[in-house]
């Protein structure tokens, strides 16, 4: 596994993913992703319960 | 994991995918966690919030996921020899131990911390004090120590009920006390019956469960001693007056049923008709903690909705 050499001519050696591993990763993120969004409406939900009903009323009012 | 330059090492990268970290959760007993948890949520006498107990529902589903992942980062070894085990992530080579470790301990911390967060804290250390039970005094001690890992053991998975009360009540109850109890004492029969059949298994990979430290005859007696002590506790939630007299009935055919089957496993010593028998008691363990659990969240779920009074 290696890169192309750089301006200066050297050669650099790196880490190129193959299909199957951009792949999986591709998913992971994606699985993380959909869970950090899970995470935030589950807290979203959590505090509008636990406020109630009265969260719409402004204490002014 | 290396990624220095210079070095020829192939660094590790992974391929698993999502599936592989949800099979580190060990899904189904996580379902069993999540079914025994509405139980104790729905024994909860007065009114219940469903979106606070759904939420603290998920918060221990997360948290039995957390301790499946550090069981099988703690387990890899021996999971790699039993058949039963040898296609999980970490043997299988999909996941290796120290990502199992990570997402093991950041889901613990994430379930605790919702927890203490939409539920108590109560409830949160319980939880806390259950992933600890089972992952450090369970599976890294007992388990590959004594033949009375699972007795002790069991307590782990006797906790979500009480766990699920804590957290809509913010207390602990005798009635939660009896389901913790109806699961604790049931478990060494459940694993007893499976061990029988499988003692060769376990005996490959050191577990020194009681087939194969104390012999299958000790075995077969201590499943009828705590079959006999299970009858009494399946009925507890009717004789303690917060489960119905339908519930009393059910419990008790289901109870003599186990016994029956127990006395037959205590009996037959020999040949494959004496596994078949093992066998027999093994499912039906878990059909009887399924039913009793069901009628009592069937019968809770009603009184909860006004139907029954």
């Amino acid at each position: 596994m290696s890169l192309p050499p750089d301006k200066n001519g050297q050669d650099k050696t790196g880490i190129v993913l193959t299909p199957e591993q951009k792949k999986s990763r591709d998913h992971r993120n994606l699985a993380i992703a959909l869970a950090v969004g899970f995470f935030v409406l589950l807290f979203y939900v959590v505090t509008i319960a636990k406020l109630g009903p009265g969260v719409l009323t402004h204490p002014a009012e | 994991m290396s990624f220095v330059t210079g070095t020829r090492a192939e660094p590790h990268i992974s391929i698993a995918g999502p599936r592989d970290y949800f099979d580190l959760l060990k899904p189904r007993v996580m379902s069993l966690v999540i079914y025994t948890a509405i139980g104790g949520v729905l024994i909860v006498p007065g009114p219940i919030n469903p979106v606070l107990a759904i939420a603290a529902l998920l918060a221990i589903a997360a948290g039995a996921g957390a301790s499946g992942a550090l069981n099988m980062w703690y387990d890899a070894d021996i999971d790699a020899i039993m058949r039963r085990t040898r296609k999980r992530p970490i043997p299988s080579g999909r996941i290796t131990r120290q990502e199992a470790l990570a997402f093991g301990l950041t889901l613990a911390a994430l379930a605790v911390f919702t927890l203490g967060i939409v539920a108590n804290w109560l409830a949160a250390s319980l939880l806390a004090f259950t992933i600890f039970f089972y992952v450090i005094i369970y599976s890294m001690w007992l388990k590959r120590a004594t033949p009375q890992n699972i007795v002790i053991g069991g307590a782990a998975g006797a906790f979500p009920p009480m766990v699920a009360y804590a957290a809509i009540t913010g207390t602990i109850s005798l009635s939660s006390l009896a389901l913790f109890a109806l699961i604790f004492i049931w478990t060494p029969p459940h694993f007893w019956a499976l061990a029988l059949v499988k003692s060769e298994e376990y005996a490959k990979a050191g577990i020194p469960m009681l087939p194969t430290v104390a012999g299958p005859d000790r075995t077969r007696r201590d499943i009828l001693l705590y079959t006999l002590l299970l009858v009494p506790a399946g009925t507890l939630p009717y004789l303690m007056g917060f489960a119905s007299a339908f519930y009393g009935l059910l419990s008790a055919a289901l109870g003599l049923c186990f016994l029956v089957l127990a006395v037959r496993v205590y009996r037959n010593r020999t040949g494959d008709i004496a596994n078949k028998i093992a066998m027999d008691l093994f499912k039906f363990s878990i059909l009887y903690l399924f039913l009793l659990f069901a009628a009592l969240i069937l019968e809770k779920s009603l009184v909860h909705l006004n139907v029954l009074v």
